[in-house]
């Protein structure tokens, strides 16, 4: 199904009215990402100190990696990490379930980013996300380095990918089985980008801090 | 205005590769970095007290079990005191003989390694491998893959792949589930093409170790070391806990080897701020200390890394010749794509083709590479007559050889009929003769039939817990009118209570007589010594169907 965003304005004004203010989940202050209001690439995202184990069933939280949004800025393929957060956001909106960010710090590695934010998740569902768009679905009873979902080539996954990624996460959320997201093949994605990736990954990795706790994040989209 | 010439080379196929430049600090350099560790070495008491700049109280794990296991203590402090200049130039020296240069880099630290193979270029790498591999004559390994994980086409790839002159094969799944099906068609594959050839399944490892101990594989490849500690631990993993897996599959008679390769580390943000080379030596060391026999190593799935960066390619060369330096069998990758240049990827290749090591590729894909589960090889099965080819040209043994189309169609067709006859009698989900014909004329996947892929996995699971094992595929080939093709099973189970296959780098001939570098070592020693090609391989590698015969004319 294609949503243009008249309609995914009403879907998210429809869900939010349903919701109305029982959302408790303390990070998501933010304004809703109506689509009519943002303008693509800008976004600010604070930390707000250490983030909360969840308890609501219907969260799933999302877990951004240590330079996500704040010491880089775009994926590998140039896609802005606002508008990333903001189709993964949108997909969970679309089944009807809350969101939550947190930022991991002990950690770049995409897996374990993923499942811990399934740990803090209320429903036991996480995504996690590095800079460069590497992304995994996770569930926190699952060892960290099995998953969901892994989108594993980052160069490889398009706008259209993180909001059904946001939308299969919310529907695992909800206890559903949800076909797993259609990922491409590319062998030359390989030539391409993994020498670029490693730098990426690189410029990550160097804002771990391996003794930090995870943190609460708001977001506002510009 | 644009310079056309310049449009032109912009468009060309080099330049779609992603290319970086170094950056030592953080390890993303090749070999050669300012930031590696001096080597150094200190014994007291029988115990190495310090290794390459750092004493035992800061030995980290990877460290403390290079040093405990590693190293020969006996030689260690001359071979450490040499000039590493010394060392090189006796690599390339032909009067001094493979063993005495065992004798002292079977002593050294990695970093004295990586300093020693630092001062070669790539020509005298090539004659490092050339002297320094373990066996006598080259070989080579390839995949046998597909998307759809249809085990006839299996079957039928590893049955012309064996024809074609590979003497290992390795398979992998697109669904995990489907592994013991993928297992099953290479080895019964493999050996209706010819006797003798080894085959691996590459999965989760504890799977992999439960398919090898019930008789689906033959050798393992799949079990990766690093060269630092974090990325080590971020795979739950030890240097003991490889070594402990090691010997779970010698306790098998299961011939195994560890991988390991350039870039992994600073691909996963932990390498230190050592060159990829230093690390992987450390991967090597970690390799020899668990008492392995050999290693998969040339960056392998990493190689975009390397090959992003100023003389990555050279690096890839140079970890392989660290391989063979350590008396380690020498499968040398040349295997996962990494360019979309033809020219790039036919020279990367050069180094090890030319020079023959145990296996040059590992592997070759033989199917097309849309069908290669391990992300495509540098070379597949539309390349099979450039390499042929390529082997005429230079008169080389790239381990392949011309084929007819009469026997490549026969033994494709063998092999699917023989799937289908073990099929029957095991109950499993019917093979169709459709399926075999399809097998038979294939290119790939997209010309074969679908299969009920839900039937096949209930079949499996019900399979695996009936305690199926290799046995049963002995006994169900002959009851299906295929006792050659049951006796050659038969045979390759027998090798692990033998183990004769266990010595380092092993093959097998079709009469399964084992060839490894004990009973067929490499003895170069310059000219016209060494492996030469028989007259009789000669005639088969440089008689390809296509070249016009003068008396035609």
């Amino acid at each position: 199904m294609n949503f243009d965003e008249n309609m995914l304005r009403s879907v998210i004004e429809e869900v939010l009215k349903e919701m109305g203010s029982a959302s408790t989940a303390p990070a998501a202050k933010a304004a809703a990402p109506s689509a009519s209001t943002l303008s693509a690439g800008e976004m600010s995202l604070a930390d707000t100190g250490e983030a909360a184990k969840g308890v609501a069933p219907d969260e799933v939280v999302i877990g951004l990696a240590p330079a996500f949004g704040v010491y880089q800025h775009e994926t590998i393929i140039h896609q802005p990490h606002s508008k990333v957060l903001r189709e993964i956001i949108a997909g969970i909106e679309e089944e009807g379930m809350k969101w939550r960010l947190i930022r991991v710090f002990r950690t770049s590695d995409v897996s374990f980013i993923a499942h811990d934010a399934a740990e803090y998740s209320g429903s036991g569902i996480g995504i996690g996300i590095q800079s460069k768009g590497t992304t995994v679905i996770h569930q926190k009873d699952l060892p960290p380095l099995s998953n969901l979902e892994l989108f594993s080539q980052a160069p490889l996954i398009e706008m259209d990918t993180f909001r059904q990624i946001g939308k299969n996460a919310a529907k695992y959320a909800k206890g559903e089985a949800p076909t797993p997201v259609t990922v491409r093949n590319d062998q030359m994605a390989r030539p391409t980008y993994q020498a670029i990736a490693a730098l990426l990954h690189i410029k990550e990795t160097e804002h771990c801090d391996r003794n930090k706790k995870p943190q609460a994040v708001t977001v506002s989209f510009k | 205005m644009k310079s056309k010439r310049f449009e032109a080379l912009a468009a060309r196929p080099v330049n779609q590769d992603g290319y970086v430049q170094e950056w030592p600090e953080v390890g993303l350099i090749a070999m050669n970095s300012p930031f590696d560790p001096k080597p150094s070495i200190k014994i007291e008491g029988g115990k190495i007290v310090e290794m390459d700049g750092k004493t035992r109280a800061d030995f980290d794990m990877l460290d403390t079990f290079i040093a405990d296991h590693a190293i020969r203590l006996g030689n260690a402090e001359k071979a450490m005191a040499m000039d590493s200049l010394e060392i090189a130039r006796k690599i390339v020296d032909i009067n001094v003989s493979r063993d005495e240069i065992l004798d002292i880099t079977l002593s050294v630290t990695p970093a004295k390694l990586t300093e020693i193979v630092g001062k070669l270029t790539i020509v005298e790498i090539m004659m490092g491998m050339t002297k320094m591999r373990a066996r006598l004559m080259p070989a080579n390994q390839c995949h046998v893959t597909n998307v759809k994980d249809n085990p006839i086409q299996i079957a039928a790839d590893a049955a012309e792949a064996a024809v074609r002159g590979f003497a290992e094969m390795e398979t992998t799944v697109g669904i995990a589930r489907y592994a013991p099906f993928n297992a099953m068609a290479l080895f019964v594959g493999a050996q209706a093409g010819r006797p003798g050839i080894m085959t691996q399944c590459a999965l989760e490892e504890a799977t992999e170790l439960q398919l090898g101990m019930r008789g689906f594989t033959t050798y393992a490849e799949t079990i990766s070391v690093y060269g630092t500690e974090p990325v080590f631990m971020d795979g739950d993993d030890t240097p003991y806990s490889k070594a402990f897996l090691a010997s779970c599959y010698a306790s098998r008679g299961l011939k195994m080897r560890f991988t390991s390769g350039t870039g992994s580390e600073v691909q996963m943000g932990y390498a230190e701020g050592k060159s990829m080379l230093y690390l992987e030596a450390r991967c090597l060391a970690v390799t020899k200390g668990a008492g392995v026999q050999g290693t998969q190593n040339g960056s392998v799935s990493c190689v975009g890394v390397p090959a992003g960066v100023p003389g990555g390619i050279r690096a890839i060369a140079a970890e392989n010749l660290i391989a063979m330096l350590l008396d380690l069998e020498s499968t040398t990758s040349n295997d996962q794509t990494f360019t979309h240049s033809d020219l790039r990827r036919v020279a990367r290749s050069v180094p090890q083709l030319f020079s023959g090591t145990d296996y040059i590729c590992s592997g070759y894909s033989a199917t097309p590479n849309y069908d290669n589960m391990f992300a495509g090889s540098n070379w597949d099965a539309d390349d099979y007559d450039d390499w042929n080819i390529i082997q005429r040209d230079m008169r080389i043994d790239g381990g392949l050889q011309p084929v007819k189309e009469d026997d490549v169609i026969k033994a494709r067709n063998k092999a699917a009929r023989a799937l289908q006859g073990m099929f029957r009698e095991l109950g499993l989900p019917p093979i169709t003769d459709e399926e075999v014909e399809a097998a038979t004329y294939a290119r790939g996947s997209q010309d074969m039939p679908d299969r009920n892929v839900n039937e096949d996995l209930k079949a499996i699971e019900a399979m695996m817990a009936r305690k199926v094992t290799g046995v049963d595929f002995v006994k169900a080939l002959d009851k299906a009118g295929f006792p050659d093709v049951a006796q050659n099973i038969y045979n390759m189970l027998r090798q692990k209570v033998a183990g004769d296959y266990l010595h380092t780098a092993s093959i097998f001939d079709k009469d399964f007589h084992v060839y490894s570098g004990v009973n067929a070592p490499n003895d170069y020693h310059g000219p016209m010594t060494g492996y030469q090609l028989s007259e009789e391989r000669w005639e088969q590698i440089k008689n390809i169907p296509n070249a016009i015969r003068p008396e035609d004319i």
